[in-house]
């Protein structure tokens, strides 16, 4: 029951760690350039459903698709190649290797994909305009605030120009202003280059900057979409 | 809100001619409700009687709407004195809203559906909001800035609720 | 009141106001959760296994001066005179042997009278043909190997000897009774056991050694122990960052984590006591240092213990605070002015060269009357390491800044040493230390190892074993060599019977004695092991004329001449004028040939003949010589001829034949610093993984987003591995500039010049080996950390 023209859909996961289940039979898909939340209380099992959707954990049961692959069958070195080269991410905090510069973080995924140094650093200091931060390029992430830190993780997340971000409360620990101007900036990117962008939130001016929203309660997913 | 103290304020930047006023009042204040003219002018005749403006000068030409006005001091103070005093906080005790879940309940009716339906209803209004704040100028972004934490505000109490939907059903069958 | 109104500086810095903030810090530590606890355990156990090995090493002089009192206290006393038989005497007569490379320490007693002497650790003297023995020894016996031992000795097991007369638990000894024995035929008469002999003062060069050996080991010790009261360190300044946030300052912080870090030592202390005493339970059960030691004997000197009970807290309360030093603790966080401020150079470079310095003072330690002063050479080497650990955090700071580029991982691993090389450098400057301190000593050592070696002149290609026949009776010497002869694993005998000759008659004018010479009987096979015998057969006779040159050639000839006539009786003794001569006449026939050096290094001339021409029952008081060649590949031939020579006399020793030996100290000397040099670089080890353990957990957040985004395992275990690599290469190199900086200044000393390089590349390559194992242990933990469990927000 993949709905037609999806980019990523998953279908019944279930994961459990220990007797607790997490997730209990969600179902949930995206279509190409499409904005969507992932809203629900804590401990609901948002954070779960992003890392099954995203391929870093594989969960007990179910299926999760992405374009041709169906990546609950791929093998952990496959679902790394493709976090690679596909998707973006984006966390609450504690993201950027401290010990590189703001410039060199930016330009790790793209580095991992086996893009020269001098190439990467050059498209990393364009998204590092793009997001108005480049003057901290040169910078290591101890010595900027946390909303420039929260912009180079966004940069380093569509760097590869990805076709899907994951976004963990990505303003989570930031103030109003700055959480704004970084969802701004990371909804106008993904529109721009029609990445689809999985945004797992608790609030709901967060939400709002999504195309739509789902609700995540008690392991299982509520699309708000069907309801009207 | 004070009309009045409103368009003193405005008038404190500078004198401004009535129909300024107006055009002032609506871009910051009147997206949702301009004012009359009238308005105006029967808000300018108050001030002016209480001493807290002044007719700067008159143009050339007819009709009350070529007058200029500028603020006195006694304006300046009330302005400040307006600014001032804390507004009365406005709890919505016995909301609709409240009372829907409430009735949802001793009706036997699934209060989750309706807590769900209410927040795709907010989400959709405060996408609305979100979206003219995108592309507004600072006004705009002020004015969908507090409706949307008000909007927000409802969602956070229609999440708390939903977690104690349980302990509520309970007090109102029981 | 008034006191509140105005806010007091809480840190006036007098005593109370340490006391109350280490008394802050051990209760945080005491009580801090799980984490704090974490912290502690770490820091105790680290400090634990470094306070064990320092008691341990306290403990060697006493357990070395036990064993010797206790050798000195067994063997029989020795007098000027012989002793007169009485009811307090007894015959003695050692029973050497040794079983493969054990060596074996028995007596033969017998007692005179009703009160004999008692041997240490023997309640009863063992009767004729019985025994008392040390329990090591009666396991071996009961043992199947033992086996072969058991036919020396024959005796019937009586009795066990208490520790009191044992030098070790491992102690193979036994005393065993006789009723034959007397001073006449071997024995020797004693009133009591113990002796006691002057301390053989230790060579200057070997105790130089010892003082070099004694701080290159625990020099690492030490520093591991400073590494140990860090552990967790990074974690425990973001909790004091909060004590700032409700108002202690900058000195109250550093106190309070002083304090943390006694608390930490403080168990530390308890829990290496505690291991020791454990441990030290099993020494009677661990071969160490070549020896096993009873228990009670592993017990500290108290002045030693004393230092190590009070050197421990003190170094980590100054560990501790010297590490605050660089690290600002502020209400809102930890500022690490590591990146800003730069190490200088400047302070570092004395350390290694007041510590040359100090070694060059002391002067030579050539020659017998130079001194090795411990306080220049220990405190030389000790300076000298102490700098090389000082250089290390420079020398990686100077050299990572100027790496940059390379493949993502070398990056990483790069920016990460840029950013905090001085948690890279204190984790491998143990090792380098270790290494440099391990070179210089082995420098020294190969240097002066040729003066410690000894030449016997033995060629035990041509023989493996030599025994001395006590018997004068020719009956039992041709008994005895046929036996060897019939030994198992025995391919040859070259036994040969000894006397010697005089010229007959009267003694002529300006002699004081009669012109004698050796006799020796063989066969052919054995005459030619002594003498360029050419054709030889049965009945031949030769004049042997020594090429050693020590005796001249006509005084041989005085005696030993074809057709002359000699007499083998002797008439030197009280009873000599009327004896009746034993003549002989030399065969015309008689070569004269060149004698050659025998297997045991010795040259034999005179007269040599063949039984079919000198019949050796002629000869008076005959002494019989035997060297055994084995068959090469039988095992324990040793054993069975070993056998064979107590089955004819228990007094009968059977040696091998070596053709070096070294000295005594030498060897213990330097099998002590191996075994020690072990449990050093394991200790070392064990530190760099719960460092780099402990760096992981750290960073397991950050793991699991960089897993997250598809970095590929490889890319960071190889991170992992250069930035575990980069400072061991630079300590590695340190080490070795160091250790030979060191070692050559200890040349200097010892008067030697020659550099072999062939002892100096195991080191380094060993210490490359310790981090190959310490990153492939590490790797396991990494896996664990990459999980995505990381990325739940807690």
């Amino acid at each position: 029951m993949t709905p037609e023209g999806s980019l990523l859909a998953a279908e019944g996961l279930r994961k459990a760690y220990g007797p607790t289940p997490a997730l209990d039979g969600a179902d949930f898909s995206i279509h190409p350039g499409e904005v969507v939340a992932v809203m629900g209380p804590s401990g609901s099992g948002k954070s779960t459903l992003l890392h099954c959707l995203a391929g870093i954990i594989r969960p007990d049961s179910g299926t999760v698709r992405y374009g041709p692959h169906t990546l609950t069958d791929l093998s952990d070195t496959h679902r790394s190649a493709l976090r690679r080269t596909d998707f973006g991410f984006v966390f609450q905090f504690g993201q950027l290797v401290p010990e590189l510069t703001c410039l060199e973080n930016v330009a790790l995924p793209l580095r991992l994909n086996a893009t020269r140094r001098k190439a990467a650093e050059h498209r990393a200091r364009d998204w590092l305009e793009r997001l108005e931060v480049d003057d901290v390029a040169a910078k290591r992430p101890g010595e900027i605030s946390g909303g420039q830190g929260q912009r180079v993780a966004v940069a380093r997340a569509l760097a590869p120009q990805p076709r899907v971000v994951f976004a963990d409360e990505p303003t989570g620990a930031l103030d109003s202003l700055n959480g704004e101007r970084v969802l701004t900036l990371l909804t106008d990117a993904a529109r721009d280059t029609s990445a689809a962008v999985v945004l797992v939130t608790h609030e709901a001016r967060v939400a709002a900057y999504a195309d739509r929203e789902i609700v995540v309660r008690d392991g299982r997913v509520k699309d708000m979409a069907g309801r009207i | 809100m004070s009309i009045g103290h409103t368009l003193l304020g405005l008038l404190e930047s500078g004198p401004r001619h009535g129909y300024d006023l107006k055009r002032a009042f609506d871009e910051h204040f009147g997206q949702d409700r301009p004012l009359h003219y009238g308005q105006v002018y029967s808000t300018m005749s108050r001030l002016l009687k209480n001493g807290l403006v002044e007719v700067d000068g008159v143009e050339a030409g007819a009709g009350p709407e070529r007058k200029r006005y500028a603020i006195t001091d006694a304006g300046v103070t009330d302005v400040a004195q307006w600014l001032a005093r804390p507004e009365k906080p406005e709890p919505y005790l016995q909301s609709t809203l409240y009372t829907k879940v409430v009735l949802a309940l001793m009706t036997g009716r699934d209060a989750a559906e309706l807590l769900d339906g209410q927040r795709t209803e907010h989400l959709r209004l405060m996408r609305g909001l979100t979206e003219r704040k995108r592309s507004g100028d600072l006004a705009d972004q002020l004015i969908c800035d507090h409706a949307l934490f008000h909007l927000e505000a409802d969602l956070r109490w229609l999440e708390l609720t939903a977690a104690r939907l349980d302990k509520l059903a309970a007090a109102v069958r029981g | 009141m008034s006191g509140r109104t105005r806010p007091r500086p809480a840190a006036a810095g007098g005593p109370r106001a340490w006391a109350r903030d280490l008394a802050m810090g051990m209760r945080f530590a005491a009580g801090g959760g799980r984490e704090g606890w974490t912290r502690t355990l770490l820091t105790a156990l680290g400090v634990g296994l470094g306070v064990t090995l320092l008691l341990a090493a306290a403990s060697l002089p006493t357990l070395l001066e036990n064993r010797t009192v206790r050798r000195e206290a067994v063997a029989p006393a020795e007098t000027e005179r012989p002793v007169p038989p009485s009811p307090r005497t007894l015959v003695q007569a050692p029973l050497e042997t040794a079983f493969r490379s054990e060596p074996v320490r028995g007596q033969l007693l017998r007692p005179d009278g009703a009160r004999p002497p008692l041997p240490p650790g023997v309640t009863a003297l063992p009767g004729p043909d019985q025994m008392v023995l040390s329990p090591a020894l009666r396991k071996l016996l009961h043992s199947p190997e033992g086996a072969l031992l058991r036919p020396r000795l024959p005796f019937k097991d009586v009795g066990t000897i208490g520790p009191a007369g044992l030098v070790g638990p491992g102690d193979l000894a036994y005393y065993a009774g006789s009723a034959t024995l007397t001073p006449e035929n071997g024995g020797h008469r004693i009133r009591a056991f113990g002796v006691t002999r002057a301390p053989e003062p230790l060579d200057a060069k070997l105790l130089a050694v010892l003082i070099v050996g004694c701080v290159v080991l625990l020099m690492p010790v030490a520093l591991f122990i400073a590494t140990a009261v860090r552990f967790g360190g990074e974690r425990r300044d973001r909790r004091l960052a909060a004590l700032r946030l409700i108002g202690a300052d900058a000195r109250m912080t550093r106190r309070t984590a002083a304090g943390e870090a006694l608390f930490g030592a403080l168990c530390g202390l308890l829990v290496g006591t505690v291991l020791f005493l454990v441990g030290r339970q099993f020494a009677d059960r661990i071969t160490f240092w070549d020896i096993i030691a009873f228990p009670s004997d592993v017990t500290p000197v108290p002045w030693l213990a004393a230092l190590v009970a009070a050197a421990v807290p003190l170094a980590a309360v100054a560990v501790t605070l010297l590490a605050l030093r660089r690290v600002g603790i502020e209400p809102l966080g930890v500022v690490r002015s590591g990146g800003g401020r730069r190490r200088r150079l400047w302070w570092r470079l004395p350390f290694p060269a007041a510590g040359i310095a100090l070694l060059l003072l002391n002067g030579g330690i050539e020659g017998s009357r130079s001194t090795a002063g411990p306080f220049l050479i220990g405190g030389g080497a000790a300076l000298f390491l102490l700098g090389v650990a000082l250089l290390l955090p420079w020398a990686v700071d100077a050299t990572v800044s100027r790496l940059s580029g390379g493949p993502v991982p070398w990056q990483l691993a790069v920016r990460r040493l840029q950013l905090s090389g001085g948690t890279a450098a204190r984790a491998v400057s143990g090792i380098t230390v270790a290494v440099a301190g391990a070179i210089a000593l082995q420098l020294l050592f190969s240097a002066i190892q040729s003066d410690y070696l000894k030449v016997t002149g033995q060629d035990s290609s041509r023989a493996q074993l030599q025994s001395t026949l006590p018997s004068h009776d020719i009956g039992t010497i041709r008994k005895t060599i046929s036996a060897f002869r019939e030994t198992e694993g025995v391919r040859g005998v070259i036994a040969t019977i000894e006397a010697s000759a005089s010229r007959p008659g009267p003694l002529r004018k300006g002699e004081t004695f009669a012109p004698s010479t050796q006799v020796t009987v063989g066969d052919c096979a054995t005459l030619r092991e002594l003498a360029r015998t050419g054709p030889c057969k049965d009945g031949d006779v030769f004049v042997v004329k020594d090429a050693g040159g020590q005796v001249e050639g006509s005084y041989i000839d005085e005696t030993a001449r074809p057709g002359a006539t000699v007499d083998f009786a002797f008439h030197d003794g009280p009873d000599g004028a009327g004896k009746r001569p034993r003549l002989w006449t030399v065969p015309r026939s008689a070569r004269t040939v060149e004698s050659r050096k025998d297997p045991m290094g010795q040259d034999s001339f005179g007269l040599f003949a063949t039984p079919g021409a000198l019949d050796p029952a002629l000869l008076e008081e005959p002494m019989a010589r035997a060297m055994i060649q084995l068959a090469p590949g039988v095992l324990d031939a040793v054993e069975h001829a070993r056998n064979t020579a107590a089955g004819i006399s228990p007094l009968m020793s059977v040696r091998a034949l070596r053709d070096t030996v070294r000295d005594g100290q030498y060897t213990s000397v330097r099998t002590g610093l191996g075994v020690a040099a072990g449990a050093t670089l394991a200790l070392i080890a064990a530190s760099m993984l719960v460092t780099m353990v402990e760096q992981l957990r750290e960073r397991r957040r950050l793991l699991s987003v960089l897993v997250a985004f598809g970095t590929r395992r490889a890319t960071l275990a190889w991170s992992v591995l250069w930035q575990t690599a980069v400072p061991v290469v630079l300590g590695l190199a340190l080490a070795l500039s160091g250790g030979l900086a060191l070692g050559l200044a200890l040349l200097r000393m010892a008067g030697t010049a020659g550099l072999d390089w062939s002892v100096v590349w195991p080191l380094p390559a060993a210490g490359a080996a310790l981090i190959a194992v310490v990153t492939l242990l590490s790797l396991p933990p990494l896996w664990r950390m990459m999980r995505p469990e990381g990325l739940r927000t807690e």
